[in-house]
């Protein structure tokens, strides 16, 4: 934990970072999943969060996606509280609207895809951009064409989720997201689920969207080779808290602390 | 007298009857529907007074007897200033007493749509009507069909309860005619025989359209 406050941060444009946790913590019943986490992720960063499994990674961004309650402090996306809204210079609980309003400014991708079944490819992209942002049909299937060309899928546009692979399942629900223009962009082990040869095409499309967009991205991943490649940070968790982080260079090539190193060994073992 | 004989005779009877059993199936179903939608979401209701209405109303009509219903809100509404006329009493009292268990059925399909499913809705955030409307009550449609086959065809044969109420139904047609004919064994058998017409060629081969529908709606086929 020590080092974690020497690490410096990139931090474009004014200087405040698009994501902050501060002393978040979170707890089902007894069982502490995340205690006091402090976490800033600048704009444009590509965050990359590795650990063993009941680390809490994954549950990093499913707060951040507002699918989890947080039990203490406060997460904050582009300078405005998420999880709590201020009430005469006093942060309360954020209500249901408060959370609908601040929510449009993140995306998420998620392990199993999670597109709808009874829509097609370019319906799954258009739904959020029609029934949330208020869109018309056209505009909603321009933007949503863009994006299905950008991930590969503009030729299966109008097949179901079922007729698709996993792959490809995935390259759409990276669309569905994009579609929705959100300012961070969440991938929560969204190449676990793929067969080994079709995970190339998926983290190809992410590669693209770190290169050629400044979007704030967090992503929890066990593929260490990709996440050592696109990312300008790599977070290991362990046992709820931040064990190191650093540039991936670094926390790869050298890391310092004990757990981190067993971790990585055994990772390679695996591999 | 032959069957055929008999059926000769008294078919436009017997055809007058089956109209209004078809038409008080069809009411009492859209009735059940309804209900059922509209109490289910109730009960999965965080509001508590909500939740406890729901419960209230699926608890009562599930746990006493349709026929008594029938009997209460056709003869003891009128009582408190309600009067139904006996045809619309008829097909309200199965309607709410299949909506019940009906409620059931549309919760047990909600639940069951993937978590995932209602985290990827919130992920684009779409408000939870638009959510439940347009994500997750389509899927939890398909998977709620065949037990609703199931209540519908319920539905049906308890519409020969309105009988007792005089609505002119099958039943009450074919009470009537072995009143005055004693041909106990050709009209209780011919009745017998188009509620088995009307539930096993007519509505199963619907449902089965139905469930294959959906199932190409949910890209399943």
């Amino acid at each position: 934990m020590e080092d974690m406050s020497a690490y410096p941060l990139e931090i474009s444009g004014d200087g405040t970072p698009m994501v902050s946790f501060q002393k978040v913590r979170k707890a089902y019943g007894p069982l502490v999943v995340l205690d006091n986490l402090d976490l800033e992720v600048a704009t444009g960063e590509m965050v990359s969060i590795i650990g063993p499994s009941g680390s809490g990674k994954t549950t990093v961004l499913r707060m951040l996606m507002t699918l989890e309650q947080i039990n203490a402090g406060v997460i904050y996306v582009d300078g405005r509280p998420l999880t709590h809204m201020d009430k005469a210079g006093v942060l309360v609980e954020a209500t249901p609207k408060h959370l609908r309003a601040r929510r449009s400014d993140i995306g998420m991708c998620f392990q199993h895809f999670n597109l709808f079944p009874h829509m097609t490819a370019i319906q799954n992209c258009m739904e959020g951009p029609v029934h949330v942002l208020g869109l018309t049909k056209a505009e909603a299937r321009d933007r949503s064409e863009e994006l299905l060309e950008l991930v590969g899928m503009i030729e299966k546009k109008d097949q179901h989720p079922s007729r698709l692979s996993g792959g490809q399942q995935q390259r759409v629900a990276i669309a569905r997201a994009l579609a929705m223009r959100p300012k961070v962009m969440l991938f929560d082990e969204v190449t676990s689920a793929l067969d080994p040869e079709v995970i190339g095409e998926v983290t190809n499309v992410i590669r693209k969207l770190v290169s050629e967009h400044n979007l704030t991205m967090l992503m929890v991943t066990h593929q260490m080779g990709f996440a050592r490649d696109i990312s300008d940070r790599v977070c290991f968790f362990y046992d709820g808290k931040i064990e190191e982080q650093g540039r991936p260079a670094d926390l790869f090539g050298n890391p310092k602390r004990e757990r981190t190193q067993q971790f990585l060994s055994a990772v390679k073992e695996a591999v | 007298m032959s069957l055929f004989e008999f059926i000769s005779q008294y078919w436009p009877r017997l055809l007058s009857g089956t109209g209004i059993t078809v038409a008080q199936f069809l009411l009492s179903s859209v009735v059940a529907i309804i209900l059922a939608l509209i109490f289910a979401l109730m009960k999965m209701s965080s509001n508590r007074l909500v939740k406890g209405a729901a419960v209230t109303y699926i608890e009562i009509f599930r746990g006493t007897s349709l026929l008594v219903q029938l009997y209460w809100i056709f003869f003891v509404l009128p009582l408190f200033g309600l009067t139904l006329e006996k045809f619309t009493a008829g097909y309200i009292a199965i309607g709410m007493n299949a909506g019940a268990y009906g409620a059931e059925l549309v919760r047990g399909g909600i639940m069951s749509v993937p978590r995932g499913q209602w985290e990827a809705a919130l992920a684009i955030n779409m408000s939870s009507a638009k959510r439940m409307w347009r994500i997750i009550l389509p899927q939890a449609v398909g998977i709620m069909l065949p037990p609703w086959g199931n209540l519908l065809i319920e539905i049906l044969k308890g519409t020969a309860l309105v009988s007792l109420i005089s609505v002119t139904d099958l039943m009450f047609q074919a009470k009537q005619i072995n009143a005055s004919t004693y041909l106990s064994a050709q009209i209780f058998g011919t009745a017998l025989i188009i509620y088995y017409i009307i539930a096993r060629f007519m509505f199963t081969p619907f449902m089965r359209w139905f469930e294959g529908f959906m199932a190409r709606k949910l890209g399943k086929a």
